[in-house]
């Protein structure tokens, strides 16, 4: 079975006052389809790197990243903008809302950038927000709304694409610990009813705990791969 | 539509401060029309001057007078269709502040020169028939509270004594250029009176300015010249420009100040510029994650550019329009300040395009450089910025 992402080879590193500082080393990495993968390591070990490159929003040094076959380390910028928006659901640490728009207009917003009419944008938005159970909360704005809510708008952002993948960076790191395992149970719900991949970074070992497998990364280097 | 939204809502996200700009806008935006409308009033006589009537002055200076048997040479020129003249009579109202130009013509001449002048049948001939009768225009009648009948003294300046005449009409501009703000009265009446008194004998049957009607304005020059050259040598040489030439000669003597009221008017629009510039880039540094995260979604960088720059027009339009509306009844204020001082003064139709062009040109120039900016951020960079 082909996995749905193949990284080989994969580098990235910064110069900073003249000195090369090496961020990631020849990652070799495949996820199935379905399969909820959690990054782990100490800060600076290159998780959230790795990440944002599996994401498509940050360019490698060296190295292949093959995304439902598409190797996304070749596209130009207005490709990868546009693989992005076809392809991939963010969930992020402070939830990224736009605190203009309500909730209902913060889930649409991806959909902006599909082909859908009004009218279709408006009934998926209401089906995710009616999934993730928001639908009292569709007019109200991120800053009416509690952690855990802001983060199940994200979440229904990240899903109302139905996106190949999604990518979580630490989705429960501004969370209380009740209101992280809803969470967690959320997006555990995504991948074992809906079928979605997911890649999350996290620092904690107990969220690490509910994806079914734990990349470890140390100094750039993947040094551990085995199920949660 | 939702980009008109996220726009609209952005724009006033931060009250006092979207309120603060706009009303910096509102005054920049009037007092540029005003400054406009101050100049364009100065050259409002240029304006409203007909390309049909040449004035013959002194070639010496204005101050000198030309003799009044000029007048039958003139109309012996070839291209001269009419004839008239007037010399400025300089005479004060109760008070100096009271000015307003007043002119000794030869009505009979004088008249049918300017036809845009529109006077009741009536009330011209009363003028005619009276000696001591003046016309007015509606602007100064109005401002003085003058009726047809009305006892009008003046002081003598350049004619001295009391002089007192009585209103036998009131005209009205034709198109609102036309200037309403003088008075009129018999050449012939001061001339008169100045040959008969003492202080007064050796000034009498002269002129201050001929003006001479033609046929056609293409004509102007070569009738000019002719003009020119028939009173070459003599004791009293002339001067011959179209009347819009002899307005634009008074414009220019102030010519340092007109460019230094437009010059302030245009800095004016440069400062709130630089205000809008620093008001937009603080927004898009506020904004940084935002966008980072508008581009990590799939929006393109003209998304993202749009957004910046449709805000800030947004907001100009706003202070563009309300400068706009502001800039009528302040203009009106002032005229009304203004009295006579200025014979036309309104907010002309260029000036208002301009207005709101300065205000688009604001909009797009303060947020074109955090636009581009925001337009090329790093994803990761920007989405660090959150927290």
């Amino acid at each position: 079975m082909t996995p749905l992402i193949r990284i080989r080879h994969l580098s990235k590193g910064y110069v900073r006052g003249g000195q090369a500082i090496p961020v990631l080393l020849d990652i070799q990495l495949d996820v199935m389809q379905g399969e909820f993968v959690a990054l782990m390591g100490p800060s600076g070990s290159g998780k959230s790197t790795l990440l944002n490159l599996i994401a498509g929003i940050d360019k490698p040094g060296s190295g292949s990243i093959e995304i439902a076959g598409v190797d996304i380390a070749r596209l130009g910028e207005g490709a990868l903008a546009d693989w992005r928006a076809a392809n991939v659901g963010f969930i992020f640490q402070f939830y990224n809302l736009l605190p203009v728009l309500s909730a209902f207009d913060n889930v649409e917003l991806p959909l902006l950038l599909t082909g859908l009419s009004s009218r279709e944008r408006h009934q998926r938005v209401a089906q995710v927000l009616n999934l993730l159970g928001l639908n009292d909360r569709a007019d109200h704005y991120p800053n009416e709304l509690s952690g855990g809510q802001q983060q199940r708008v994200a979440i229904a952002r990240a899903l109302v694409t139905d996106p190949t993948l999604i990518v979580a960076d630490e989705p429960t790191g501004d969370l209380d610990r009740t209101t992280g395992e809803e969470v967690l149970g959320l997006l555990d719900a995504l991948v074992q009813q809906l079928g979605k991949t997911i890649v999350m970074v996290t620092h904690d070992p107990k969220a690490a705990a509910r994806a079914g497998r734990v990349v470890h990364l140390e100094k750039g280097v993947l040094v551990d791969d085995q199920p949660a | 539509m939702f980009l008109f939204k996220l726009l609209l809502k952005n724009a006033f996200r931060h009250k006092l401060r979207t309120g603060l700009t706009v009303l910096g806008l509102v005054v920049a935006i009037c007092a540029f029309g005003l400054l406009r409308t101050i100049v364009d009033a100065w050259y409002a006589g240029v304006e409203g001057s007909s390309s049909t009537r040449l004035v013959v002055r002194s070639n010496i200076s204005l101050t000198f007078p030309l003799p009044l048997n000029y007048a039958e040479r003139l109309r012996s020129v070839e291209g001269v269709r009419q004839v008239s003249w007037s010399n400025w009579f300089g005479g004060v109202y109760i008070t100096e502040r009271n000015f307003f130009p007043q002119f000794a013509v030869d009505p009979a001449t004088y008249l049918p020169l300017y036809p845009e002048y529109k006077i009741p049948e009536a009330e011209r001939l009363a003028f005619l028939r009276d000696r001591q009768g003046v016309l007015v225009g509606r602007k100064l009648a109005t401002k003085f509270d003058w009726k047809v009948g009305d006892q009008i003294p003046l002081r003598g300046t350049f004619y001295p004594g009391t002089w007192t005449f009585t209103l036998r009409g009131i005209w009205d501009g034709a198109e609102a250029k036309t200037d309403e703000s003088q008075l009129l009265m018999h050449w012939g009446y001061i001339n008169e009176r100045v040959r008969q008194s003492a202080r007064g004998r050796g000034r009498g049957d002269v002129v201050g300015v001929y003006i001479v009607g033609i046929d056609e304005p293409a004509n102007a020059a070569a009738v000019a010249q002719r003009i020119d050259k028939q009173f070459a040598n003599s004791l009293a040489e002339t001067l011959t420009e179209t009347e819009a030439a002899f307005q634009l000669g008074f414009v220019s003597m102030s010519e340092a100040i007109l460019v230094a009221v437009q010059a302030v008017s245009l800095i004016i629009v440069v400062i709130i510029m630089a205000v809008m510039a620093n008001t937009m880039t603080m927004t898009a540094r506020e904004r940084l994650a935002e966008y980072a995260t508008l581009k990590a979604l799939g929006f393109p960088p003209g998304f993202v550019v749009r957004l910046l720059l449709g805000e800030s027009l947004l907001i100009a339009a706003i202070g563009g329009v309300a400068g706009l509306l502001l800039t009528w009844p302040l203009a009106a204020a002032f005229r009304s300040a203004a009295g006579t001082l200025f014979p036309i003064f309104q907010v002309s139709n260029l000036t208002m395009a301009l207005q709101l062009a300065a205000a688009l040109v604001v909009g797009l120039v303060a947020a074109a450089w955090p636009a581009w900016r925001m337009g090329r951020i790093d994803i990761v960079n920007g989405l660090r910025h959150v927290g």
